[in-house]
């Protein structure tokens, strides 16, 4: 399995020179198969450089995958280029509303005064799913999905293909569920699809003196995603949804702060970068 | 204490709250069965839930043998507040007369009331045990 990032920012894009090692794009990663299978998981603005991509590899079935609706995980499907050919199919996954269709939802942002343009203007056949209660497969992925702490509705994914296990929780608040480590594991928030990942995709949006006044805004501070990472047995952890007032400079701090957190526990936690790619071998 | 399968969202952040309340409250899962009592219920119950762990519905509401203030009689399991809230999926509230794990008979009232997840899915219940 080979996991690219294509957005890792969180709440706002953050472009500019201080940003360029880690990247100013929000949340969009591909995961892909050697048989060119593959799923995009949520759609910042990341998603525009993707979309560019799957045109020119000539992609005409996509599967998209939202955690939630949140700005900064929805903001670049208008841009996303395939939606805007007649000729491509979109799934879009997302997590389940008592009130409004997922479709409805996401057709808020494509309507004014945000959005010149209707959803039902789109060219893509596009269609609209809420995440199954159950583990479904899409071709050869195995998937899991189950709401997570984060306000609003919003879920975590397990994908197993291969042999191998991604577990992707971008925005995920679990120490607002206790402390972490303290629960048994079906006590913890999304403990369900991150159990033994090969690879966990997981918020560390503050350092922990930020996060202390940032409690119940959805996110986690480095020391409990790294703790989180280790109450659910993750081979490896990748560090995401960087805090748009972090420079690069600020990031290289909070990945060494994962790593003298981690200590000698596997492979040192990473921080996600945009254009980073991570393969997954089984065993 | 042994794994069992994983709760939903709405338990685990139902089970925080009634941990940090001094109101005895219990939570259920969407089949009834006990899967958390704060502390301030191990009087009601007689032990801490970490001695007792998961209960069925019928065994852990039976523990109180739960009879009507009035009659004294045995309320059956359809009556008992937390099995209204689960068949009716709607709020209730009880005066019952209970007898504790510790021999005390009490008399208390009972709220329980169902918790709904995003989807309208019936995921679970919380009951508070007030002093009557």
């Amino acid at each position: 399995m080979r996991i690219r990032i294509w957005g890792c920012r969180g709440s706002l894009p953050t472009p500019g020179a201080s940003t360029v090692r880690y990247g100013g794009n929000t949340s969009c990663v591909e995961v892909g198969l050697a048989d060119g299978s593959l799923l995009v998981l949520d759609a910042g603005t990341g998603i525009r450089c993707l979309g560019d991509e799957l045109a020119e590899r000539g992609v005409r079935e996509i599967q998209l995958l939202l955690t939630h609706l949140h700005l900064d995980h929805l903001e670049g499907l208008r841009f996303f280029a395939p939606l805007w050919n007649p000729e491509v199919s979109i799934d879009i996954w997302g997590p389940p509303s008592p009130t409004s269709s997922l479709r409805d939802r996401i057709a808020r942002s494509f309507s004014p005064p945000l959005f010149p343009l209707d959803l039902k203007d789109v060219p893509a056949r596009v269609a609209f799913h809420d995440v199954p209660r159950e583990p479904w497969t899409l071709g050869p992925f195995s998937l899991s999905a189950a709401l997570v702490a984060h306000p609003g509705p919003t879920v975590g994914f397990r994908v197993e293909a291969g042999g191998t296990t991604f577990a992707y929780l971008p925005d995920h608040e679990p120490a607002l569920c206790g402390r972490i480590g303290e629960a048994p594991l079906d006590w913890l928030s999304g403990g369900a699809v991150a159990s033994g990942a090969d690879l966990l995709l997981h918020d560390a949006q503050y350092f922990e003196d930020e996060y202390r006044s940032r409690i119940g805004w959805g996110h986690s501070s480095v020391a409990d995603a790294v703790a989180y990472s280790d109450a659910v047995g993750a081979r490896r952890l990748l560090l995401f949804h960087h805090e748009p007032l972090h420079a690069d400079a600020s990031l290289d701090l909070l990945e060494d702060r994962a790593r003298e957190l981690a200590g000698s526990n596997g492979r040192g936690p990473t921080l996600a970068r945009e254009g980073m790619v991570v393969e997954l071998q089984p065993g | 204490m042994a794994a069992t399968r994983p709760k939903h969202l709405v338990l685990i952040l139902a089970r925080e709250f009634a941990a940090n309340l001094a109101t005895p409250t219990a939570i259920t899962d969407e089949r009834g069965c006990l899967v958390y009592f704060n502390e301030a219920a191990e009087e009601v119950f007689g032990k801490a839930y970490s001695e007792l762990g998961e209960i069925p519905y019928d065994e852990w509401t039976s523990r109180f043998a739960p009879r009507d203030v009035e009659s004294d009689e045995p309320l059956p399991l359809d009556r008992r507040p937390t099995g209204i809230a689960l068949r009716e999926r709607r709020s209730t509230h009880e005066q019952v007369r209970v007898t504790s794990l510790d021999g005390v008979v009490r008399e208390i009232a009972v709220t329980a009331f169902p918790l709904f997840a995003h989807t309208d899915d019936l995921v679970g219940t919380v009951t508070i045990f007030w002093r009557a």
